[in-house]
């Protein structure tokens, strides 16, 4: 390449990761506010940051993230491994497209339909038992469930692919019971691919706005759908200081889980450098 | 693989297959039963009746969907190729760059584009200021520029929201692609225009169907972006939708403009298939 492409491509690159984060960069500088507005900068305070973690509802709704995130993820991540496994498994060429058919409509099928769809089962259900408040932690848990379990089965499956097969046959010759195949040898193989579709599933649901705002009652108000009530009245920089930390924990377990994969990579290295 | 093994692999599948269908099947069947029948669960077709009313806004929505989903390509290509030509430590430290505002909360990103444009904001403030410069010395009489609220503005955040989905799978193509075709066709004496459009566009389309899929669907939905920086005079399907669930409490209606959304999306992604032999398998 000549230099003088090398230079337009780098300051092309510049202007686009300049366009992704100026409004970043903005919510951080106007969280330090001192005074209320979110366009006129007045001096530097830590001001709405004790104002936040004053703010009981907001530390509630993150607690609820917490909850619903936490059990979602966990649900998701062990029915889908298990489907993953099966659905490798099955013969049957009909049945296989027609699940991988249905796992893939939650992900095409825009969220504001899924969390209606979701809703109206709900409230349809609710009102058989004569019941008006069915929306609540257990709806909250299981839409969230149903959206993230695409991804899991989606990061599981070809990892399955990848394993060699006469693996567990051998397991089994040397007279372990198929289940103890399965997790003596298939588990820890596709592993990664677990892990990667857990850290996905929950990351999907503490992120998840739209189908939450349609299947959440009251009581179970999320970190989401408390930004979005409190964005409908005019902002106080306090939301700003709320996602300047998000934006940090992120920066801080992206960093860090980059450097322990660098730090996996270099050691699985080594090991294949001995082996040699 | 034995009996044994064989029947303990279908068993673990059915808790999926049972949740599945409670969860994925019946809800959808649920959107059908309600957008056909009204309050009392008799059936009528007067809510399907009524989305002609609602064909503008059909139509609105799909035209700025594909407005930002085009932007967004325009914008993604080249840095997709350009991060794919660089050396891996360089591309996983940019790969990293795209997805964290991703993973910023969606509502706060579109927000923080709403204090930018907004008329005291700091972009058209900015701008504001050359305005009046150019006057004072020009002796002109241009208007104030004015972004927020308008139709401008909600593409701005379509594009700005789901740019990063559309830089990665083009970007996870291109990387995966065989360098040595290029390779060949420059052997072969293409110059470097041919080489792009013989063998580096054709071979990226499976990432750019993926990346369109993933930026026109959640860009036709919205509800977020269009209120908060579209202001009244920008009113999507998404908008209609939320308000019959959330204030006007008409489940009948709202079902059916949900259920005709869908279909309207499924055909969109089905056109856009058909432009690759690829089976839509490219996800991130």
């Amino acid at each position: 390449m000549t230099k003088k492409t090398s230079l337009s491509s780098k300051l092309y690159t510049a202007l686009v990761f300049i366009f992704l984060y100026a409004p970043i960069a903005v919510l951080i500088l106007f969280s330090f506010n001192s005074g209320k507005s979110t366009s006129v900068f007045e001096g530097f305070s830590l001001y709405w940051y004790k104002e936040l973690f004053n703010d009981a509802a907001t530390l509630d709704a993150f607690k609820n993230s917490m909850i619903v995130a936490v059990a979602s993820s966990i649900i998701a991540t062990v029915m889908g491994t298990a489907a993953a496994t099966a659905i490798f498994g099955y013969k049957n060429k009909l049945l296989k497209s027609s699940i991988m058919t249905v796992t893939n409509i939650p992900m095409m099928n825009p969220e504001i339909v899924t969390g209606i769809s979701m809703m109206l089962l709900f409230v349809f259900v609710g009102s058989l038992f004569g019941k008006t408040g069915t929306l609540g932690f257990g709806t909250l848990i299981i839409a969230h469930t149903t959206f993230e379990l695409p991804y899991v089965i989606l990061n599981v499956l070809p990892k399955l692919r990848q394993t060699d097969p006469h693996l567990s046959e051998a397991a089994q010759d040397l007279g372990c019971t198929p289940f103890q195949a399965f997790f003596k040898v298939v588990l820890p193989a596709i592993m990664p691919g677990i892990i990667s579709g857990l850290m996905m599933a929950f990351t999907l649901s503490v992120d998840d706005f739209i189908i939450s705002y349609f299947v959440s009652g009251t009581s179970s108000q999320t970190l989401p759908i408390r930004i979005f009530s409190m964005t409908k009245r005019r902002v106080t920089p306090d939301m700003y200081a709320l996602s300047t930390l998000i934006f940090l924990a992120i920066l801080v377990l992206l960093v860090v889980s980059n450097l322990v994969s660098a730090h996996g990579d270099k050691k699985l290295s080594k090991k294949g450098g001995a082996k040699k | 693989m034995n009996q044994k093994s064989s029947l303990m692999t279908k068993l673990s599948g059915s808790p999926y297959i049972v949740w599945a269908v409670l969860f994925i099947i019946v809800p959808l069947c649920m959107v059908a039963y309600y957008a056909f029948t009204d309050k009392t669960g008799a059936f009528t077709i007067d809510n399907m009746a009524q989305i002609s009313k609602y064909a503008d806004t059909f139509i609105l929505s799909i035209w700025l969907g594909l407005l930002a989903t085009v932007i967004c390509l325009v914008i993604a290509y080249p840095l997709a190729y350009i991060m794919a030509s660089k050396g891996p430590e360089k591309q996983s430290t940019m790969t990293m760059l795209i997805m964290l505002p991703m993973w910023m909360n969606f509502l706060l990103r579109t927000y923080s584009w709403m204090t930018i444009l907004e008329d005291n904001g700091l972009l058209t403030s900015a701008l504001n200021s050359v305005v009046d410069f150019i006057n004072n010395t020009a002796g002109l009489s241009l208007d104030p520029v004015h972004l927020i609220n308008t139709r401008g503005a909600v593409v701005v955040g379509m594009v700005y929201n789901f740019l990063p989905y559309m830089i990665l799978p083009i970007y996870t193509v291109m990387l995966k692609s065989d360098r040595s075709l290029v390779e060949a066709a420059q052997d072969l004496g293409g110059n470097r225009l041919d080489v792009f459009r013989n063998v580096t566009l054709p071979l990226s389309v499976p990432g750019i169907v993926s990346g369109f899929t993933m930026v026109f669907v959640p860009s036709v939905s919205t509800f977020y972006i269009s209120q908060k920086l579209g202001g009244t005079g920008t009113i999507l399907i998404g908008d209609i939708i939320e308000t019959q669930f959330q204030t006007a409490n008409n489940f009948n209606l709202g079902a059916s403009l949900s259920f005709v959304l869908m279909i309207l999306i499924f055909i969109c992604l089905a056109v856009m298939n058909r432009f690759s032999d690829d089976d839509g398998g490219v996800i991130i």
